[in-house]
């Protein structure tokens, strides 16, 4: 019952506040690049920040979603960026809107990638955790190495590509809006919630019905897909497609934005990748020669600060306690408790609205061991009644 | 001839690398992204000594003391804190160690290549083929290295214990093992173990530079797997397999520039038909 009376009230700011952001962000900078405020420079952070995004994005629905290490996501934008660029340089001899062979050469770039993330997808069906991020940083590597060694892709002095010009940011951008609405919604679907019970507990999702395979697969190449557009948009904004930007460093530059954001969360991908990508763009042009080993420094304490944090089991009481949430419901609690008396069937109600809260929220896998080692009480059941005495 | 003599001493590398990265993925069941990086280290740390003093000898002694420190010392800061928490997590974090040491390294000693001479060797002639004496130096020393720990591991107490820790951490736990301190001998024989190899490599390529390691440690983690994970004279028949492989396969025009794909192709390969490697055991998923 608690579950229907969400799905009714499901029109929240919340869900739709990425949307709002991100359009609102394409049509500020879109009406300053024509009124002429825009400089180039900014264009192209613009333009880096989209890509960054759809990256993030991509590799958060493996590393967050489903549950899998993927060291190899560079690897699918460096598919994509030849491949579509490779095409693009055909097709700007037949077609002569840069518009339409960029779109045309995004599907194409991307659909290879999704190739590609199919055959990577393979492995993951019988491999897990450690082996399998090694398979992918392997794919990385393979990916590179044939690129630079192939003459018809430039080989090792790379694949000159036609620039888009500074107005690259505006596609890019829909993009980015149309991969959101794309993931939102296939996290929020009954597609999702199976893509999360596989990450919880294989064993149990496959117990459930769920295919598992069939998921696996899916997710790969999904993010593939994704991964690949992102490297069509960044090779008709950098010239040459160099394969030495695609190496190992690049997927952990985007890992680190998937584990500062948060696992599993879309919006905290969006605002890392934007916050990694401004910093990267300011620090490379401040900083000189060795000290540039200063924002892998960043990086790596970034890392391991975050995940020893959130993940170790000795500090989990210590979250609980001072997490930021919590001290936020406690003090908007006290001051309510102020200005409303709560009467009995109000506390009874927000109860109600609780249970709602709970069928929302995605339990995590601690979460889920929690209830599995707790006998089931029967609370809801009690509850039920008094609900439809209030009604 | 030669080539062969070169992949057999390049594979002795390897294989103490996959030495190091086979213990502790056996016992702490954590892939060290980091370890390839303590072979940097260990590197920088010969370079260092050798500046200050000049005698090699002290400049070896000095980069197993810091390595095995290192190694101590990461785990304990870094992945002890995990223990129990998820597979991810951990790996993440030793992928962030790694990226740590690189950075570090790179801000105190510059991304340059830096020249580092242990000392200095003259080449044999066996037969028609000419054979450096540091590739038979590095060839009898790793064996005698491996000899040892397989004698340690079957032998003595703590070796014992590793391999109970191994087998089942519970019930070690229950026979009054401390698994902690296990664990960190652990860290701290493979750590010592990657200094070595760091001697090993300057040895061969007597350079160095803060991405050193990463490479070396990823192909010596595909030795380990293609000897299988977790079974020590795996991961040594799969270091000198894959030294052997690569040299042979450098050797030949037409594959030169694909060998690093080459090899990681094999690991794919391996990894799909085999997981297990060719020495290691199969593990039942339980529920």
């Amino acid at each position: 019952m608690a579950y229907f009376t969400n799905i009714k009230n499901s029109f929240k700011l919340k869900n739709y506040i990425n949307y709002i952001g991100v359009t609102l962000f394409l049509v500020i900078t879109a009406s300053m690049l024509y009124t002429g405020n825009l400089n180039r420079s900014t264009a192209n952070l613009i333009t880096q920040i989209a890509y960054s995004i759809i990256l993030a994005v991509s590799l958060n629905l493996v590393v967050g979603f489903l549950g899998e290490l993927s060291l190899g996501h560079a690897g699918f934008m460096c598919v994509g960026a030849y491949i579509g660029c490779f095409v693009a340089l055909k097709l700007h001899s037949v077609i002569s809107s840069p518009l339409a062979v960029l779109i045309i050469t995004m599907l194409i770039g991307g659909l290879v990638a999704a190739v590609f993330g199919f055959i990577i997808g393979l492995p993951a069906l019988r491999l897990k955790g450690d082996y399998l991020a090694i398979v992918t940083l392997a794919f990385g590597e393979i990916v590179r190495t044939i690129f630079k060694n192939l003459d018809t892709f430039g080989g090792a002095l790379g694949l000159s590509t036609k620039k888009y010009g500074t107005s690259l940011f505006i596609p890019a951008l829909i993009v980015v809006i149309i991969m959101l609405i794309l993931v939102q919604n296939l996290i929020r679907s009954k597609h999702g919630r199976a893509i999360t019970a596989i990450r919880d507990n294989e064993i149990a999702a496959r117990a459930m019905g769920i295919n598992v395979a069939f998921y696996k697969l899916f997710v790969f190449v999904i993010s593939a897909f994704f991964a690949g557009i992102a490297g069509v948009i960044y090779g008709h904004y950098a010239t040459p497609v160099l394969y030495s930007f695609f190496s190992y460093n690049y997927s952990i530059e985007i890992l680190v934005m998937v584990v500062l954001g948060g696992m599993g969360s879309i919006n905290g991908s969006i605002l890392a990748a934007v916050l990694i990508t401004f910093i990267n763009f300011q620090l490379t042009t401040k900083l000189s020669g060795d000290l540039a080993a200063l924002k892998f420094l960043i990086y790596a304490i970034v890392l391991i600060t975050i995940v020893i944090f959130n993940n170790a089991p000795a500090l989990q009481p210590f979250k609980e306690r001072f997490s930021l949430k919590g001290l936020i419901a406690k003090i908007s609690g006290k001051i309510k408790s102020i200005f409303v008396k709560t009467k009995d069937i109000d506390k009874e109600r927000a109860k109600i609205k609780d249970d709602a809260a709970e069928w929302k929220r995605i339990p995590t896998k601690i979460d889920m061991d929690a209830l599995l080692s707790v006998d089931v009480k029967h609370e809801k059941t009690e509850n039920q009644p008094d609900e439809k005495e209030d009604k | 001839m030669s080539t062969f003599i070169d992949g057999l001493s390049l594979g002795s590398i390897y294989a103490l690398i996959a030495l190091g990265y086979t213990m502790v993925y056996g016992i702490a069941k954590m892939l060290n992204f980091a370890h390839g990086d303590i072979i940097m280290v260990g590197a920088y740390a010969i370079l260092t000594t050798l500046n200050l003093c000049g005698n090699p000898i002290v400049a070896i002694v000095a980069s197993v003391v810091v390595c095995t420190l290192l190694g101590v010392v990461t785990e304990k800061l870094a992945y002890r804190p995990l223990r129990g928490a998820s597979p991810l997590a951990v790996l993440i974090t030793a992928i962030g160690v790694s990226y740590f040491l690189q950075s570090i390294a790179q801000l105190i000693y510059g991304a340059k290549n830096r020249p580092v001479t242990i000392a200095t060797f003259s080449a044999v002639a066996i037969g028609n083929a000419k054979i450096n004496i540091a590739t038979i130096i590095s060839l009898i020393a790793g064996a005698i290295i491996m000899a040892a720990l397989t004698v340690f591991i079957k032998k003595t107490r703590t070796g014992r214990a590793m391999l109970a820790v191994s087998e089942d951490r519970g019930a070690a736990l229950l026979m009054g093992i401390n698994v902690n301190r296990i664990i960190t001998i652990t860290f701290a024989i493979g750590s010592a173990l990657a200094a070595f190899a760091s001697v090993f490599y300057l040895m061969q390529i007597p350079s160095t530079n803060p991405t050193l390691g990463s490479m070396p440690g990823i192909k010596a983690f595909t030795a380990a797997v293609i000897g299988g994970i977790g079974s020590v004279s795996g991961a040594m028949i799969g270091g000198v397999l894959l030294g052997v492989i690569e040299k042979i396969a450098l050797s030949v025009p037409a594959l030169a520039p694909y060998t690093t794909a080459l090899e990681f192709a094999l690991l794919i390969i391996i990894l799909l038909v085999k997981p297990t490697g060719l020495m290691g055991k199969q593990r039942r998923e339980k529920v």
